[in-house]
């Protein structure tokens, strides 16, 4: 194979190999880049919720000014409930309940000064919380109570709060470490009880607790008020279906999601991503082309070389297999160096990234690596298969 | 391969000659290994076709050539490699040596391909040619009749049932080409291969069977 190769490098033009190197290493950088950064971007805009499935809606009533200042009612009324799930698109629907006493929490990490606030607790049918049965459940009288967060809250606490007071940062996984306490005061009544966070949605903006509790705190704190639900969660066959929006509109309910908002920015990235990755490809292509152009001028240039190995017994295999050693050495090389500067891409955006959104989860380089080594493959068999074809013209006589 | 028979064979460009006279051309010869042939030509009556044909490498003939009863012209890459490397050497008039390598390396191109001959019998060889002191250098700075020398030995490393030589001595001394012939006809029986050399004039020196006019 030496004296082969010793023969068959005459003629190589480094300078053409160099061409086709620099650019198939950007047209293989921008498509793996393209396809890694829409992998670790979608998932920010299309994040399923852990416990509410995207079949649930959360509705209100518009709150208009007018509204307020003529002292309108923005609560749902029973037969409004029945209305709704009488709708052909409505599966079920049920009425948030309300907190009817006064809370307030305390968050802290690790024994940290507390994040404090008043709040508020609602709760819904458990079974439209999607959560694990055994860990969303209250027993009368006892003192930790399952809870439900807004994400907005984590946001809150990790930027506003800890952020400012130079606190340890939470994330999705350690919800463990947020010590939380629950103040109730009223009617004369002050307990405590501890708040056990399962976890965080980014579709509820309310803080949600099993309805068990609720009943009986209500029960317990405040027994002679009586609860007009203002928010309405109901689960629909299709979310996507008109009929929802026509009903909505009609009705003058809102709808809390900010779904839509996403939908948007899904699709103006999944576009700009689109082109980037095309002018990857393109670029791909060209420098496919300036690597093929330089091929067949060193098989035009060893032609006579090529011929007489051939003629001496070498198979057209054997006489091809040099320069495709060599297209695939230079394309692996490519690859791995495309691959290098990914990652240091990556981890630069990355850090930008999970400044922005401290839940994000890391999917891995997986798909850019096999959108590289697809194209790498792509690009080396069809290498192969012009040098082969190339050898078989000698063979055959034809140039 | 025991047998190359020309049926009517006749290269395509003489389609429009009626007057062709040869022992060749039209006809039906038969070359069997084990014996020793000689076709002279004059110039331009088809020889290096002749060769090209029988290394497969050349297909505008009309008529049939057949290796032991196979037509050639049916013959595939892989059939015509196997050939090449184990059944037929041909050493070419135009010799088609690598001028960037060294005598020593062209006969090794060869020779790695077949892992036919020890390297001591190879030096044996370039030392009874006379061309020991040229093993290290380029071929493209030898004389032709040196150059001549080295395609022989290259057309020695492999097995075959024929050696195939189009005017291998047109360029060596008497001497050389009695070196040449003894080599060539030592390597032939110890095969028991079929020689068939071709002339423009100057011919080697063998024991030939059956003499052609081409």
């Amino acid at each position: 194979m030496n004296l082969i190769w010793k023969l068959l490098k005459q003629h190589i033009s480094p300078l053409q190999l160099a061409g086709f190197f620099f650019a198939n290493l950007l047209g293989m950088w921008i498509v793996m880049l393209g396809v890694q950064f829409y992998k670790d971007v979608i998932p920010l805009f299309t994040e399923d919720d852990a416990f509410l499935n995207n079949n649930f809606l959360v509705i209100s009533k518009h709150i208009t000014s007018v509204g307020t200042v003529a002292g309108r009612s923005n609560t749902f009324s029973g037969s409004e409930l029945d209305d709704l799930r009488r709708q052909p698109f409505c599966r079920r629907a049920a009425a948030f309940i309300s907190s009817q006493y006064k809370v307030a929490a305390a968050m802290s990490v690790n024994g940290a000064a507390p994040l404090q606030s008043e709040m508020f607790f609602e709760a819904v049918p458990d079974s439209f919380v999607d959560a694990d049965a055994t860990a969303w459940k209250y027993e009368e009288g006892e003192m930790e109570v399952p809870v439900i967060m807004p994400r907005s809250y984590l946001a809150l606490y990790n930027f506003g709060f800890a952020q400012s007071r130079g606190l340890p940062k939470v994330s999705d996984g350690l919800v463990g470490l947020i010590d939380m306490n629950i103040f109730i005061h009223s009617q004369g009544m002050h307990d405590r009880y501890h708040g056990k966070i399962l976890g965080f949605s980014s579709r509820l903006n309310t803080i949600l607790v099993p309805q068990s509790f609720m009943d009986w705190s209500n029960e317990k704190y405040e027994p002679n008020k009586e609860d007009e639900p203002s928010r309405l969660i109901i689960e629909v066959k299709n979310p996507t279906d008109d009929a929802i929006a026509q009903y909505m509109q009609q009705k003058g309910y809102d709808v809390e999601d900010n779904k839509l908002d996403a939908g948007r920015a899904t699709y103006f990235l999944k576009i700009i991503i689109s082109i980037v990755l095309l002018v990857g490809l393109l670029v791909s292509v060209l420098s496919f082309y300036i690597l093929m152009l330089s091929v067949y001028l060193l098989v035009q240039k060893n032609t006579t070389k090529l011929e007489t190995l051939l003629l001496v017994g070498y198979s057209p295999a054997r006489v091809s297999a040099p320069y495709q050693w060599l297209t695939i050495l230079i394309n692996t090389a490519v690859f791995l160096l495309a691959f290098c500067l990914l990652l240091l891409c990556r981890n630069y955006y990355m850090d930008m990234i999970v400044l922005v959104f401290p839940q994000m989860k890391d999917g891995g380089v997986a798909a850019a690596l096999f959108t590289g080594f697809g194209i790498l493959v792509v690009v080396s068999l069809l290498n192969t298969w012009a040098i082969r074809s190339k050898v078989m013209n000698i063979w055959n006589r034809k140039d | 391969m025991e047998r190359i028979e020309l049926k009517n064979a006749l290269p395509k460009v003489f389609l429009q000659h009626s007057d062709i006279c040869s022992d060749v051309w039209r006809k039906e010869v038969t070359l069997e290994r084990g014996h020793v042939y000689l076709v002279e030509a004059m110039s331009g009556t088809g020889k290096s076709s002749l060769c090209s044909y029988i290394l497969g490498y050349r297909h505008d003939y009309d008529g049939h050539i057949f290796f032991d009863g196979t037509d050639i012209a049916g013959l595939k890459v892989k059939d015509w490699v196997e050939i090449r490397k184990a059944h037929i050497s041909h050493l070419f008039q135009e010799l088609r040596l690598f001028p960037e390598l060294t005598a020593w390396e062209n006969v090794q191109v060869k020779n790695h391909l077949t892992h036919f001959k020890p390297d001591g019998r190879i030096r044996e060889w370039f030392d009874a040619l006379g061309i020991a002191d040229k093993l290290d250098a380029k071929v493209g700075r030898m004389s032709f009749g040196q150059q001549q020398r080295v395609a022989l030995i290259r057309a020695l490393v492999q097995p075959f049932d024929f050696l195939l030589a189009d005017e291998p001595i047109s360029h060596l001394d008497d001497v050389n080409a009695r070196i040449m012939a003894d080599i060539i006809m030592e390597e032939a029986k110890a095969r028991g291969a079929g020689v068939v050399i071709t002339s423009i004039g100057k011919r080697i020196d063998l024991p030939y069977e059956k003499i052609f006019k081409l």
